[in-house]
């Protein structure tokens, strides 16, 4: 293909994404996003300016070399895309879905000055999906070192380590607490965002490459960490147990029936299946009225299921703005959509429950905003008098997490912050010589392409820590 | 896949299965328990591991059909096999010596006293434990627990066996002849516990039970489990499963653990219609009007 005039790249509108109808996902579980067909991903990548100054590329947590991934595309070289794409980010198929591009790459892609940015993350879907249906799973086993290691915890962090590891020679085996490997992308992210079949592809792969992965061992309980390098024999562990604990607010009646935790909402959805009850054991309450607080992903999505399990109307009450909210910006489009209702500037005081000690509704006060708090946003503060109720027979806690003692407790000479995460340097190690940490459980709830980011720099340090030369990975 | 190397029937609808988990077994301590997923598609479910064998990687669960998910366990034998065994979670029981300890055990809850009962000898206590059931078939583990105990009173509702009362009318013969008792540990029924912690608490006897509220994940993720003790939330899989008995919201577990009814309900008719036997719902009804009743008590 002959090259396009700059001119001629402006004038391309941004493809849009094909989706579900509203209406139809509205009640079902299927992804909402259906990917660029070929034309519509080629037709997007010409609109990439081929910056020499690639903005974009600085936006990337892991540095994923955006023009070039992008031109392959355009060039209708899928194959080369996908090396180029699997370089810096080995599970592209998932932050092509659940990075929140607004605020990485694409805010700072040149195009979105006047505009609209290059579709990178569709884009980057595009080819992972392409790959992963089109490409033999093909590597070269590396020599082995002799060297073992621990994983603790299948998430994006714990998982991206492991496959570092393993292309470097070394024995790696994931332990992982649930039955199912993955982390908050099986347990905490719903199919309709990230179908849970390219999360166990991505497992599958790790797997084929000799990563030994097992489940139901909750380490803190099973095994101390003291015991994965003692007499277990491990040589280094990488830490990523993510953040856990579910945040109550702490107000009346949260222990009433129809009171959940975001996290216990979607893990009985997702992990259990439970939107499928009669088919799978493990039951939740369908609720015609259900209402989230929260305004980051974790209230998105339980929002969403909500919906999707008849909530009519599914409410969200976010204490601040819509400007504010944390949560991806096409989550939230997509719930509006789907007919979820935003209650901005709502704070819940009080859940009520009926005479049978059952959710019955939750009593409200409008806010307003203030002055700056510490994050730079303005404090939301409640407009005295302006209490209210919304009715509902679910409630569902979205407002975060903390890190989870349980590891850190049974591991003397681990250094804490004082909200419980793990103290590591540089190079992601930790307090204890040759255990290492990343993701959630050092930054507090961060995100996937984050914890990947640590996963992977880690992977190197340890790589190092076991005296295995440059730190840099055989290519594959 | 977690293979059962044995199982038998110890009471009606109560069974005993030897389950091979080495990792889980060579961490047992008193209080442990594991949270099990029988088949795909299945629910997790919390379950005391009553004993351990670390020499041949085993672990011993002593089960109650109450449901479902029982059920399906329960039907397993010798040879099969169960897809998740993860463990040991909760915080271990604490173990010192009380000088006297008295054990409360109603039904399977005796499968919690059972590992403490060994331990707390060991480290010196004179250990009581008093055993409940509704007649004589439903007492458990008498046997082995004599081997650990310095008495052993078996109590049944009808009088078939033992004592004739509940146990609680019991525990306080026992406290009141003894006089030195320094502690009482209870697993049981939601309504056997509370009566227990109603007999220890004007007399200032510390008491430790064991809560079973309704589990997911058994590792602090989720927080369904959350009870209230001494007014602030705990996650019972973390922070317990025991606590002090005597500042535990009992009425708030009794009703948190009928939250499922409806739907549990379900899953057994579902389960009965599949094994195609009849005379299920009518046990089921039954079993409700017993859980109804000792509720009520
Ligand atoms: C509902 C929800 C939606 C989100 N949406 C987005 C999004 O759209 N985009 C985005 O970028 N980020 C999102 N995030 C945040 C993102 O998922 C996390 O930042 C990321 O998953 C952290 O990865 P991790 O590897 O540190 O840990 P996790 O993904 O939390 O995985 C930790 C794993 O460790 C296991 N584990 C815990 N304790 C132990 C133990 N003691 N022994 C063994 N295993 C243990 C856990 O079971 C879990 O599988 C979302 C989070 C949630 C909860
Ligand atoms: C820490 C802990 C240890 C336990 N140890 C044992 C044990 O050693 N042996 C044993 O037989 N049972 C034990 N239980 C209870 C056991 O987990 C439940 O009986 C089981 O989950 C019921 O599942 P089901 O599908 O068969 O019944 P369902 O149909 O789900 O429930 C039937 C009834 O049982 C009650 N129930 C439901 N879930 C639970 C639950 N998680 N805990 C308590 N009651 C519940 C409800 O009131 C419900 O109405 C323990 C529970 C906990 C929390
Ligand atoms: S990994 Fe995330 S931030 Fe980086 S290019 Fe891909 S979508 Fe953008
Ligand atoms: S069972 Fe999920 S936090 Fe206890």
């Amino acid at each position: 293909m002959p090259t396009m005039k700059p001119s001629e790249r402006m004038k391309i509108p941004r493809q849009a994404m094909p989706e579900r109808h509203a209406a139809e996902r509205a009640v079902c579980f299927q992804e909402v996003n259906c990917g660029y067909p070929p034309d519509a991903a080629a037709t997007e990548a010409n609109r990439c300016l081929q910056c020499k100054d690639a903005k974009c590329i600085g936006g990337c947590p892991v540095g994923v070399n955006i023009p070039a991934f992008v031109e392959a595309i355009a060039a209708n070289d899928l194959s080369a895309a996908a090396d180029i794409l699997l370089a810096d980010n080995v599970l592209p198929g998932i932050t092509g879905r659940v990075c929140p591009q607004e605020k990485q790459c694409e805010a700072l892609c040149v195009r979105a000055k006047k505009g609209t940015p290059v579709g990178v993350g569709y884009l980057e879907r595009f080819v992972a999906d392409w790959a992963r249906e089109h490409r033999k799973d093909l590597f070269e086993p590396p020599a082995a070192t002799g060297k073992r290691v621990a994983v603790v915890g299948s998430g994006p962090g714990g998982l991206t380590c492991a496959g570092e590891l393993a292309k470097r020679g070394h024995a790696v085996t994931v332990f992982e607490a649930l039955h199912i490997p993955g982390g908050v992308l099986v347990y905490g992210i719903p199919e309709f965002r990230l179908p849970k079949a390219i999360v166990h592809a991505e497992v599958e792969s790790l797997r084929r490459r000799g990563v030994e992965i097992v489940t139901d061992v909750v380490i803190g309980q099973t095994y101390t960490i003291h015991e994965l390098l003692g007499v277990e024999g491990f040589d280094s562990v990488f830490i990523a147990n993510g953040a856990g604990l579910p945040i109550f607010q702490g107000i009346p009646g949260e222990n009433l029936k129809g009171v959940y935790s975001a996290n216990e909402f979607l893990t009985r959805v997702n992990l259990m299946g439970a939107y499928r009850f009669g088919e799978t054991d493990t039951p939740i309450i369908k609720a015609s009225e259900t209402v989230v607080c929260g305004g980051g992903n974790t209230a998105m999505d339980a929002v969403r299921t909500a919906r999707r399990l008849g909530g009519d109307p599914a409410t969200l009450a976010y204490r601040r703005s819509r400007e504010e909210m944390p949560a991806r910006a096409e989550e939230v489009k997509h719930a509006e959509e789907e007919g979820v209702v935003f209650r901005f500037l709502c704070s819940p005081l009080e859940v009520l429950g009926d005479e049978k000690g059952w959710v019955r509704g939750v009593r409200c006060i409008q806010m307003e905003l203030g002055e700056p708090d510490a994050s730079g946003r303005r404090r939301p503060v409640p407009v005295p008098g302006s209490e209210f109720e919304i009715p509902c027979q679910v409630f569902i806690q979205a407002i975060g997490t903390k890190a989870n003692p349980l590891l850190t407790q049974t591991t003397p000479g681990l250094n804490t912050n004082k909200w419980g995460n793990i103290i590591v340097d540089a190079d992601h190690m930790t307090s204890i010589p040759g255990v290492f940490a990343g993701g959630d459980i050092v930054r507090g709830g961060a995100t996937v392409i984050l914890a990947m980011g640590d996963g992977k720099s880690a992977a190197a340090a340890m790589d190092r820590y076991l005296g295995n030369g440059s730190g840099d990975a055989a290519s594959t | 896949m977690f293979t059962i190397e044995q199982a038998e029937w110890l009471a009606p609808k109560v069974r005993r299965l030897v389950v091979r988990a080495p990792r889980v077994s060579s961490h047992h301590k008193p209080g442990h328990f594991v949270i099990v997923r029988v088949h795909e598609g299945g629910e997790r479910i919390p379950l005391t591991i009553a004993d351990s064998d670390a020499a041949s990687g085993t672990i011993t669960l002593i089960v109650q059909i109450v449901g479902a998910t029982t059920e399906r366990l329960c039907s397993l034998s010798a040879g099969d096999s169960i897809a998740n065994v993860a463990g040991p979670l909760g915080r271990p029981t604490e173990i010192e010596n009380f000088g006297h300890a008295v054990l409360v055990g109603g039904g399977v809850g005796t499968a919690v006293i059972f590992p403490q009962a060994a331990k707390l000898r060991e480290v010196g206590n004179r250990v009581t434990a008093v055993i409940g059931g509704r007649s004589r078939e439903y007492v458990i583990l008498e046997k082995e627990l004599s081997s650990h105990c310095n008495h052993v009173y078996p109590c049944t509702d009808d009088g078939s066996y033992g004592y004739h009362g509940f146990v609680t009318a019991k525990l306080k013969e026992v406290i009141e002849e003894c006089g030195d008792v320094g502690v009482v540990l209870t697993a049981g029924p939601v309504p056997m516990m509370r009566a227990v912690a109603g007999v220890t608490r004007p007399l200032g006897i510390k008491t430790i039970v064991s809560l079973n509220p309704i589990m997911v994940d058994g590792t602090g993720m989720c927080g369904g489990c959350r009870v209230t003790v001494a007014g602030e939330m705990k996650f019972a899989c973390v922070d317990g499963p025991e606590f002090d008995a005597h500042t535990v919201d009992f009425a708030e577990l009794t009703d948190r653990l009928t939250t499922y009814r409806e739907q549990e309900a379900l899953a057994w008719n579902r389960l009965h219609e599949l094994t195609e036997r009849s005379d299920a719902s009518a046990s089921r009804c039954k079993m409700r009007e017993m859980e109804d009743a000792a509720a009520s008590r």
